[in-house]
């Protein structure tokens, strides 16, 4: 067969082209072949959380609690007559599984969207393929911000919500010199990046700043070192199996809450149990619900949700209620999604638009009234610092006087504020999806 | 920001005896099931939780005190071990890469085991209230329980040794080490002696899951970070009990020293990069056990 130059040259032309954008032969619309709602059929979603390993002191019951609240959702008619049927993962601590299986859920099963992650470790991890596809994650616990995506919804405090509140707190109550001890990921980091600037603002006095691998057991070191600086408190961002060897370690070693409080972000009731609560007594967490707040709904939702087979670990804690949040979030969104479109145009992204200003309200919001940020997505809340008691339990030693507003560049104001639309950076220009 | 002061130099050295302590303990099981019996044991780390596991159930529906669970758990998990050598490592004495696989293989049937008896959630093991206190000679300090851990540490290095060269025993585990043939003609039963070595280690990998237990928390998978220190031990040693002790100690004094110079993740990295360094010149280790070599 006689191939002219001509010809030659415009085949080569076109295959070089086609290598060179791939996108022209990859269906346009995303739509057509991502997740959507269709009538009489569950709505699928993903809980993507670790029920094994170092993570799962907290993660397990982000589970429990999802599937809690989606057997309450679907016992009460579901959402819109639908029921959601979730599909568990088991992302066994490890960062791998996480990036697996998000695709995994949102390829295979085409879920409308993820409920997952703990750490921000895992969160990154997973971020790069449900912005890809336009797939949407709710992330429902505390985080240190500086990220603007169109795929996120964040149901936990961010920094300026909590830290900001914390480091004064203990500044005025235990005196100005602080030692920072974290685990070795993104998150503490970031988090002692924003405490640091709280603790000037507060006039504190820095001592030492210390990271600990993820999952490490071996706080000697760290010990000894905190010792020697001799600070008034200490500000912790370990978390997950590594947080209750801290704390224990850290009674073993003679030190005690009356004289050097550890002021966490993570320590919960899940973690005090799971440390015993002679080691978790007398230090203090921030964080915007504590089990023992005494409320109507969270009286009912701590009763119901015990009593149930997901209250096997026996406690509630603001991790777990957070998540439970999300859940309503997802439900008020979807319903408001499909009051202005027809099923099949409900997209991850129109259910992420129509989460702009969903208020879960007082009845059902165990910390009381909470409502999602319309420009972006993290939640409002009431910050509060609770002291750990004797039996466990915490008291509430401190409560903002009013709802405050997520800002997830605080402590970046060159970089932008974060809109619906994108980071909106101070020359005027719009940037999408920055992690 | 460093500061070094004689009293914070003397605290990094007395903790690096403390980590060393807990790395022999962990060690020591493996140490005694590779360097007799050659068996690559990854089940090594799942021996340990159910050491933490047994005190705990003991402790908490039981009732059984402290310092009590630590002999039971030994006794436990060595009845467990050999259980599990006579089931299935007694038929792979002359494959040791398929011990490998099949005791990987045990160590997940374990965890998960434990995982559908006492689910994923942590459990703790309460030391008695006196044990959570500090030595303070100045501004020298230690915790109490640290010193317990180095004190059973060198209490099972003397139990050990005393087993190993003042008994009967003792002698027909050297024997079937060095060769096992040559001693069998001699009339020891060496499937017997393997037997007996391999619930050993595991018993002494039950006592170090007991005192983990305290210092850690007990979760099915908590084995798993272990396994990893004790082969470190066990293979930069050389399989013997000497070198184990040496490899140890000096691991554990210079994660220590490191720690409180530089920080604790550079520490390990430097600690993992040493141990790589002497492997590539000294890959027999610091003290080959001799003897047929697997």
């Amino acid at each position: 067969m006689a191939i002219s130059r001509r010809k030659f040259l415009r085949n080569s032309a076109l295959a070089a082209g086609a290598v060179a954008a791939p996108h022209v032969w990859i269906p346009a619309s995303r739509e057509a072949w991502g997740a959507s709602i269709k009538k009489g059929e569950p709505i699928k979603v993903g809980l993507l959380f670790s029920l094994t390993g170092g993570l799962a002191v907290p993660e397990e019951d982000s589970t429990l609690v999802m599937q809690y609240a989606i057997e309450e959702i679907n016992d009460n008619g579901g959402i819109d007559g639908s029921p959601i049927e979730p599909i568990i993962i088991d992302a066994k601590s490890d960062f791998k599984v996480y990036t697996e299986k998000a695709r995994e859920l949102i390829l295979r099963d085409k879920v409308l969207a993820i409920f997952g992650c703990y750490t921000s470790a895992s969160r990154k991890a997973i971020l790069p393929i449900v912005m890809q596809q336009e797939s949407l994650l709710f992330y429902p616990t505390c985080y240190e911000g500086a990220e603007c995506t169109q795929n996120t919804v964040c149901t936990g405090p961010l920094a300026n919500q909590h830290s900001k509140d914390l480091i004064p707190y203990m500044v005025n109550e235990f005196g100005p010199r602080v030692f920072f001890v974290g685990s070795n990921y993104v998150w503490p980091k970031e988090s002692n990046k924003n405490a640091k600037i709280w603790l000037e603002q507060a006039g504190g006095e820095l001592l030492g700043e210390e990271y600990v691998p993820l999952g490490s057991s071996e706080f000697g070191p760290v010990l000894n070192k905190i010792r020697s600086a001799n600070p008034d408190f200490i500000f912790s961002t370990v978390v997950g199996a590594s947080d209750i060897a801290f704390h224990r370690q850290f009674r073993q070693s003679g030190f005690s809450a009356e004289k050097m409080p550890i002021a966490s972000l993570t320590t919960g009731e899940i973690e005090v149990k799971a440390m015993g609560a002679e080691n978790g007594a007398g230090h203090f967490l921030s964080a915007p619900y504590f089990m023992a707040l005494d409320n109507p709904t969270n009286n009912k939702f701590v009763d119901s949700f015990l009593s149930s087979k997901y209250g096997k670990n026996g406690v509630t804690h603001y991790n777990m209620e957070e998540t439970y949040t999300s859940a309503y979030v997802f439900k008020y969104a979807v319903e408001k999604a499909l009051k202005e479109n027809e099923p099949d145009a409900v997209t991850s992204k129109v259910v992420r638009d129509a989460c702009a200003g969903i208020e879960v309200k007082a009845d059902v919001s165990p910390e009381g009234l909470v409502w999602i940020d319309e420009n972006n997505f993290n939640t409002w809340l009431v910050p509060k610092i609770g002291q750990c008691q004797a039996d466990g339990s915490f008291k509430i030693v401190k409560e903002a006087p009013e709802h405050v507003e997520p800002d997830p560049y605080s402590i970046y104001p060159d970089i932008g504020t974060c809109t619906a639309e994108g980071l909106k950076t101070p020359d005027g220009t719009i940037r999408q999806d920055v992690i | 920001m460093l500061d070094i002061t004689f009293a914070s130099s003397i605290n990094a050295l007395i903790l690096g005896l403390s980590i060393a302590s807990i790395f022999l303990v962990a060690a020591l099981g493996l140490t005694i099931i590779y360097g007799t019996a050659g068996v690559i044991n990854m089940a090594h780390g799942e021996f340990i939780m159910l050491g933490a596991y047994a005190s705990f159930t003991m402790q908490n529906y039981l009732g059984v005190p402290f310092f009590l669970c630590i002999p039971l758990s030994f006794l436990v998990v060595a009845v467990i071990g050999l259980i599990i050598e006579r089931s299935l490592i007694q038929y792979l004495y002359n494959r040791p890469l398929d011990t490998l696989l099949a005791t990987w293989g045990v160590s997940l049937v374990l965890m998960q085991g434990v995982r559908l008896i006492f689910g994923s959630d942590p459990k703790y093991i309460q030391m008695p209230s006196f044990m959570s206190t500090n030595i303070a000679i100045g501004d020298v300090s230690i915790s109490l329980f640290r010193v317990f851990v180095f004190a059973v540490a060198i209490a099972l290095i003397g139990a050990v040794w005393w087993l190993f060269y003042r008994t009967d025993f003792g002698i027909k585990v050297r024997a079937v080490t060095q060769n096992k043939e040559m001693a069998a003609s001699f009339g020891i039963n060496s499937s017997r002696v393997y037997t007996m070595t391999f619930a050993l280690g595991a018993g002494l990998a039950g006592i170090a899951g007991s005192l983990f237990g305290v210092l850690n928390i007990v979760l099915p998978t908590m084995g798993m970070g272990y396994v990893v220190e004790a082969f470190l031990m066990v293979v930069t040693g050389g399989g013997s009990l000497l070198g184990t002790i040496i490899a140890s100690g000096v691991t554990g004094e210079a994660q220590s020293i490191f720690a409180f110079i530089f920080n604790d993740t550079f520490a390990r990295f430097l600690v993992f990069i040493l141990i790589v360094i002497f492997l590539r010149f000294r890959p027999q280790g610091l003290i080959s056990a001799g003897g047929v070599r697997r």
